[in-house]
């Protein structure tokens, strides 16, 4: 297919590898922040072909791993109610609240859909106009424009059977919080490509400037990842701390203005809990109040209820980029995807499921 | 969750509600995708598709930039051609 084949070419990654040795001369600690990311680094063994100099650290930017567990559990109140078609992208199903999970109200009846577009859940509203819809709206900035959409057309089609039941997180605030970390190793970042290419570059031009600090926009094929580790490398080398941007292809500095506009007429900045790492200032979206009609938070009241996450699961700490999963004492034991003790074992972006997959026989 | 697929730009559509709308095929397979974040996408684009909404058009200079400037770092005049070297293979067994 175009515009992914190429940019997994054996060669071309041995090259921007080997490019990459012939730069290094002492060690960096790099930070990918998109789980996605991750995925592919493990998978594609790219932190294998690195110099031994570069170490790469796994971010939160999972938004399955950091969704609160309090906000799990109220999906899984809202689920729970007779009456109700409760849609979610699949990955959430499995993720553990204090108690069960999505899939497990699933199989004791509730009628839970897996849903791959939030205008899947908009199309069930319409269709079953006796049933309350609920749409799970979590995820990042990429995210956000697809889930307003689905907002804005339930306001304009007068639908009153739906609903959405949001917790959007945001990246700037996250790295931020990174940064000021006194625990923090991370001396540059590759910044999220799909993030960006929604909100564009100026927040995270801002970030390398105040912190000195190398942040390079990044894509997701190896090539993209491999060039990304090599621009930031190549700044730390330089003694440089600058924005730089590998995936032109796909991001522009101004991001996507329309869906940029849409986001903002429909939420609104606010804090947010990130499961294992805590409250993070400014770090999340939430619904207007003039929205309010359309928030399920609003029109569910659920009893708020704080549960403790299990204590031999290392969840935050991996989040955090503190331990690699494997050092975790439940890892491949206790914790695996069939049963996972935190979400970053469930998530297709969690670095405990990454390595998991392609890591697990060693 | 990120996760976003390129993929091009067959037919331009509305929907009942008057939504635009495209069908974007992904290596052979046609599906509908929104396309009111993309107002400025044309039939025979490219464009990333992320959980059923374009959200950027694919620009075709820039995607070739990756690989002049590897050939710059590299000094390699035959990189970017995977029917030359073939695709990067997984690391680990998949499980899953």
């Amino acid at each position: 297919m175009k515009y992914i084949d190429e940019y997994r070419d054996a060669a071309a990654a041995r090259a921007c590898a080997d490019a990459i040795a012939r730069l290094v001369t002492r060690p960096w600690n790099l930070m990918e922040i998109c789980g996605g990311q991750t995925h592919a680094i493990v998978r594609f063994g790219l932190d294998e072909i690195l110099p031994r100099e570069i170490t790469l650290i796994h971010g939160p930017g999972c938004p399955v791993c950091v969704t609160p567990i309090e906000m799990i559990d109220k999906a899984i109140a809202i689920a729970s109610r007779a009456g109700v078609i409760f849609c979610s992208y699949g990955d959430m199903l499995r993720v553990p609240g204090s108690a069960t999970d999505l899939l497990t109200v699933k199989s004791a009846g509730g009628d839970v859909r897996i849903v791959y577009s939030p205008m899947d859940a908009l199309t069930l509203a319409r269709e079953n106009p006796a049933r309350e819809v609920v749409f799970f709206a979590i995820g990042f900035e990429t995210t956000a424009p697809a889930n307003v959409m689905a907002v804005v057309q339930a306001q304009r089609l007068g639908l009153k059977n739906f609903s959405v039941l949001v917790s959007h997180v945001l990246v700037p605030p996250a790295m931020r919080a990174v940064l000021e970390s006194p625990r923090n190793r991370v001396q540059g970042f590759l910044a999220a490509g799909h993030v960006c290419a929604v909100m564009g570059t100026a927040d995270y031009r801002s970030l390398a400037a105040e912190y000195r600090v190398p942040i390079v926009v990044t894509g997701f094929e190896p090539v993209d990842i491999l060039q990304g580790i090599y621009r930031c490398v190549r700044q730390l080398e330089e003694g440089r701390g600058e924005l730089e941007n590998e995936y032109a292809r796909v991001v522009r500095p101004e991001g996507n203005p329309a869906a940029i506009r849409q986001v903002r007429e429909v939420l609104e900045v606010v804090p947010r809990k990130w499961r294992g790492i805590g409250v993070i200032p400014d770090s999340g979206w939430a619904l207007r109040p003039a929205y309010a009609h359309l928030d399920a938070d609003v029109r569910f009241e659920v009893q708020h209820v704080t549960a403790d996450e299990p204590a031999d699961c290392l969840a935050g700490a991996v989040l955090q980029g503190h331990r690699k999963p494997h050092e975790c004492p439940a890892f491949g034991t206790t914790c695996n995807p069939d049963h996972p003790l935190g979400a970053p074992m469930v998530s297709a972006e969690g670095a405990c499921s990454a390595y998991y997959r392609y890591r697990r026989r060693r | 969750m990120c996760l976003g697929i390129p993929g091009k730009l067959l037919e331009i559509t509305e929907d009942e509600t008057s939504l635009r709308m495209g069908k974007v095929e992904f290596g052979g397979i046609a599906k509908d995708v929104c396309l009111a974040y993309l107002p400025e996408a044309q039939v025979g684009d490219y464009v990333l598709v992320h959980v059923g909404f374009a959200i950027s058009k694919v620009d075709e200079q820039e995607a070739e930039a990756i690989f002049a400037y590897l050939r710059e770092i590299s000094q390699l005049s035959e990189v970017g051609d995977p029917s030359v070297s073939g695709e990067l293979g997984e690391s680990g067994d998949e499980v899953h």
